[in-house]
């Protein structure tokens, strides 16, 4: 059996080096297809008639004019009348047509009369959200009363909250469905190929065993993709109905109100510290929501396993598209709650926060050591105790500066995947598995492992991804994909080099174990003498191909969880405008060994800045009056752009214990701090503490009539 | 009465306003996007005041468009967008639709040396000038500088911006060839990323800049040979 490990760190070729994407060059230049972007022979374009109202039940329905249409090919009602209806923009009715002005002219003349129910769609004020809000039951860890009546400790207390944000997907949730008799072809845009086989089986009530699901790339998913939604389904029909392949991508108004959204967290924070900075006491009353499902419970207060604590979590439900995993779900809400409070407890308490913390140190649990070197690193490349002041910039002028810091984990354990890797004769090379690459650079970090465990040139490996046919491999999702789909790569590789070594060694005579592929080449260990290219070696196969897999989980250790992560930020606001820059942004972070350098820092760089627009610029705006979203369009929901982001600096923790543990998954973890970094930054500025986010020019001015340094 | 009073009701559109209806509505050559090219605003009174003008669709109409270098012929309603064309017609989808309104930059092609929003020009508007898309921009495989510099600094995550974004950085560096960081900042402010890539996007664009004097005479086929 081979030896199931990671090469020794820095004997390494390929892994951990800073190789380029390999699926770069066809997205530079427009040659890699999107769903959105496949053209089938006599394809039909579907459109959706969506509900007006934000909480409705449908009287009556007339689609009669719609199927009239020349042009129109099928119409399909997806909920019908007597339904009830919980948010704006549902989907009622689809229709497919030749092309999408034609689809778009036939929505137009669908008559539905609906019965308008009352609806909630702000949830800021939990006192009017009345039997939405379910209380769930307070959780108390040691004696939270005690601690608090204490006299020797000080209290600080706070309001702090989020608003709901969008996952926005460039590349809009949709599908292209192609029948073929009983058996239904599904191009989807998706962040799970295997996993929305048995939704459309099930949907559509076919065996799963009929059902085929294809894509190369996705434009953009971020926890919102893992469906196959019921809009899919209604192209499924359309498809069936019509006898011809349809695409139904959703309009960019649609993406934004019903395709997926990040709950909202309020609250009402009590936190008890001795003078010395310890943290004794956390109290919290919280609500969130995201949708008719409510909304999930933030960890609070995060990572800090403060000793004393009470909290009570009220999901309230809201007539507004539902909630879908964002980006390490709940985290960034929980963490900002708590870096906030704990900023404010410094300010209180005249500290640094960075000595509060490092004071703290030992409430972080497992991996304090860790938080503690990263913090130093962070304090390093920010220059933090060269820059930092006490809260308040009273410096001249109107633009203050001032610094704000926060730490983060994650799991990112791998998930269950299957491999196979196949050596043919002639020398070529084949990975197969059934992942997906949504941005993330998977495909890249799979080719990295085989060719790395094969001695070989990247240029040597064929890949095969996004086909339902391939090895189950699971859902790009929660950071599960880089821990999955590499130790069963690595495994597969040196399962299928085994059986290469076993053809080999004979004519040496020596005994496979002896074998090494290193630089295209296999050889005897330590015998230059004894060499064959890899072309040479794989003549030696006959006819027959080796074809093995490799699993994850399985033997050897190549793979674990667990990350921290520290942020700083640096900003300045200008206290007559409102308006705060980003000047700086510090990411230490760690993700155990990594595989792609370049695609990790990517990772990073694109956490801070999504983080940069979460927390200055997206918001998703509710109208009370018509339960409608007011900005769902990207002029008004604001996503950051190159102008927003200053200087940013990823510092990949690449220590060798971090190298023996495998690679961690690394999507969410960094995702969680630019939040708190950022408003600890404009707290630490202006001086007073702006509650809730994103931080917006005309919250800034109110706060700073309230107090502060205006 | 008021809206939420009614009970049931008739619903209101279930759309706002589409890029397609708003262009649909003012017609090209009208005062508002007038650009001398074509007669024929569908508005209704402004069809009265132009009766005299020469009149395009509503049915489709043959057009010509110069891709790439390349002439290619079309037939196609007057509303329909460059964009649209491009995909629809020509299944040339570098350029995407994203928002659909001018204010995300995925859809950037170069239309005479300016990038310009193709889901808010009409086809026919694109008429006798040269039109670079993404496609046109490397020779082979040999990728433009712009493009090399993109993998190189890995400029790119999903990859659904790339293509209009690299668009916007070609037509940028032809003005402005040794650019500033704020020139830089500044001026790709029209194209807007999900997954975060501006921080490669930056490194990129200094690379090309760097890359480019030297393959500046072989810029993508279908450049403006004025340029």
């Amino acid at each position: 059996m081979p030896d199931y490990k990671w090469p020794e760190p820095g004997t390494t070729a390929l892994l951990g080096k800073r190789l380029n994407r390999l699926d770069g060059p066809a997205k530079v230049s427009g040659a890699a297809k999107y769903t959105y972007d496949l053209k089938c022979p006599g394809m039909l374009y579907a459109k959706m008639l969506r509900c007006p109202y934000a909480h409705a039940k449908i009287v009556s329905m007339d689609t009669s004019a719609a199927e009239k249409l020349p042009g129109v090919a099928a119409v399909h009602i997806v909920q019908g009348p007597g339904t009830e209806i919980h948010w704006a923009d549902d989907d009622i009715v689809a229709v497919a047509a030749v092309d999408e002005p034609t689809a778009e002219d036939a929505i137009g003349r669908i008559k539905v009369v609906y019965e308008k129910l009352p609806h909630l769609v702000d949830e800021r004020d939990l006192q009017k959200a009345g039997d939405r809000a379910k209380r769930s039951a307070e959780q108390v860890t040691g004696e939270p009363d005690q601690a608090f009546l204490d006299p020797d400790v000080v209290v600080i207390e706070g309001e702090y909250g989020t608003s709901v944000v969008t996952h926005c997907c460039l590349e809009a949730h949709g599908q292209v469905v192609e029948w073929e008799g009983e058996n239904v072809t599904v191009y989807p845009s998706t962040q799970g190929v295997e996993r929305v086989v048995g939704q459309y089986a099930e949907g559509l009530k076919v065996p799963a065993a009929n059902v085929r699901t294809l894509m190369q790339y996705v434009g953009g998913g971020f926890g919102s993709k893992f469906a196959a939604d019921r809009w899919g389904l209604a192209c499924g029909e359309l498809a069936r109905k019509a006898g011809k392949p349809v695409k139904l991508m959703l309009e960019r108004k649609e993406e934004l109100e019903v395709a997926g959204c990040r709950p909202s967290v309020y609250t009402r924070v009590k936190l008890a510290a001795k003078r010395d900075g310890t943290l004794v006491g956390w109290q919290s009353e919280a609500w969130g929501a995201g949708g008719p499902g409510g909304a999930g419970s933030p960890p609070m207060p995060y990572i800090w396993a403060i000793p004393h604590q009470r909290k009570v979590f009220s999901s309230v439900a809201t007539n507004t598209g539902p909630a879908r995993a964002w980006r390490a779900p709940n985290a960034p809400q929980g963490c900002f709650v708590t870096m906030c409070a704990i900023e404010d407890m410094a300010a209180k308490l005249e500290m640094d926060p960075f000595d509060l913390v490092m004071k703290n140190n030992s409430l972080l649990g497992v991996r304090a050591e860790l938080y503690r070197q990263e913090l130093l690193k962070a304090e390093e490349l920010m220059e933090w105790k060269k820059k930092w002041h006490p809260r308040g910039d009273r410096s001249p002028g109107p633009v203050k500066r001032g610094l704000g810091l926060s730490l983060h984990t994650w799991g990112g354990a791998g998930h269950a995947s299957n491999c196979e890797v196949t050596i043919h004769p002639d020398g070529s090379v084949e990975v197969s598995l059934c992942t997906q690459d949504i941005g993330t650079g998977t495909r890249t970090a799979v080719v990295i492992v085989a060719a790395e465990t094969l001695g070989l040139p990247v240029e040597a490996i064929q890949l095969h991804i996004g086909d339902n046919r391939l090895p189950s491999s699971g859902s790009s999702g929660g950071s599960t994909t880089i821990g999955g789909v590499s130790p069963s790569t690595r495994r597969a590789a040196l399962n299928a080099l085994e059986q290469l070594f076993n053809k080999v060694a004979p004519s040496w005579g020596v005994a496979p174990d002896q074998l090494e592929a290193v630089g295209g080449q296999i050889r005897v260990k330590g015998d230059p003498g004894k060499s064959l290219s890899w072309k040479q070696a794989t003549t030696k196969l006959g006819v027959m191909p080796i074809k093995e897999m490799g699993k994850q989980p399985g033997p050897g250790e190549l793979n674990s969880s667990g990350t921290a992560g520290v942020q700083m930020a640096e900003v300045s606001v200008d206290i007559e405008t409102g308006i705060i820059k980003v000047n700086k942004m510090v990411a230490v972070q760690d993700c155990g060994l990594i595989v792609s350098m370049k695609m990790s820092e990517s990772q990073v760089y694109g956490a801070l800045i999504m983080g940069i627009g979460t927390t200055l610029l997206e918001e998703r705006v509710m109208d009370s009056i018509t339960g409608r979203m007011l900005n769902a369009n990207l002029e008004f929901y604001k996503l950051a752009g190159l102008a927003d982001i200053g200087e940013l600096v990823v510092h990949m923790w690449t220590d060798p214990e971090q190298q023996k543990r495998g690679p961690i998954g690394l999507g969410e973890g960094p995702m969680v701090s630019p939040g708190p970094a950022i408003a600890n930054a404009v707290a630490n500025a202006i001086g007073v503490r702006i509650p809730t986010l994103p931080l917006t020019p005309d919250k800034v001015l109110a706060t700073l009539e309230k107090g502060g340094l205006a | 009465m008021k809206e939420d009073e009614r009970k049931p009701t008739k619903p209101p559109s279930p759309r706002g306003m589409s890029r397609r209806k708003f262009l649909k509505g003012v017609g090209v050559g009208s005062s508002v996007l007038g650009t001398g090219i074509l007669g024929g605003p569908l508005l209704p009174e402004a069809e009265a005041q132009a009766a005299s003008a020469k009149v395009f669709g509503p049915s489709a109409v043959p057009i010509e468009l110069t891709i790439n270098g390349q002439r290619r012929s079309l037939k196609l309603e007057p509303r329909v967008t460059l964009l649209e064309a491009l995909r629809d017609q020509l299944e040339l989808t570098g350029a995407k639709r994203v928002c659909d309104r001018a204010s995300c930059g995925a859809c950037t092609v170069i239309l005479n040396d300016v990038a310009v929003y193709s889901c808010s020009v009409l086809a026919i508007e694109a008429q006798g000038k040269n039109i670079q898309t993404v496609e046109g921009l490397a020779r082979g495989s040999e990728l433009h500088a712009v493009q090399a510099a993109f993998v190189e600094n890995d400029a790119q995550q999903c990859g659904f911006c790339t293509s209009g974004f690299v668009m916007s950085v070609k037509a940028f560096l032809d003005k402005h060839p040794n650019p500033t960081p704020e020139q830089v900042r500044l001026g790709l402010g029209g194209n807007l990323c999900r997954c975060g890539t501006y921080a490669g996007i930056r490194k990129a664009v200094m690379d090309a800049a760097k890359a480019l004097p030297a393959s500046r005479n072989r810029s993508g086929q279908g450049g403006n040979p004025n340029a």
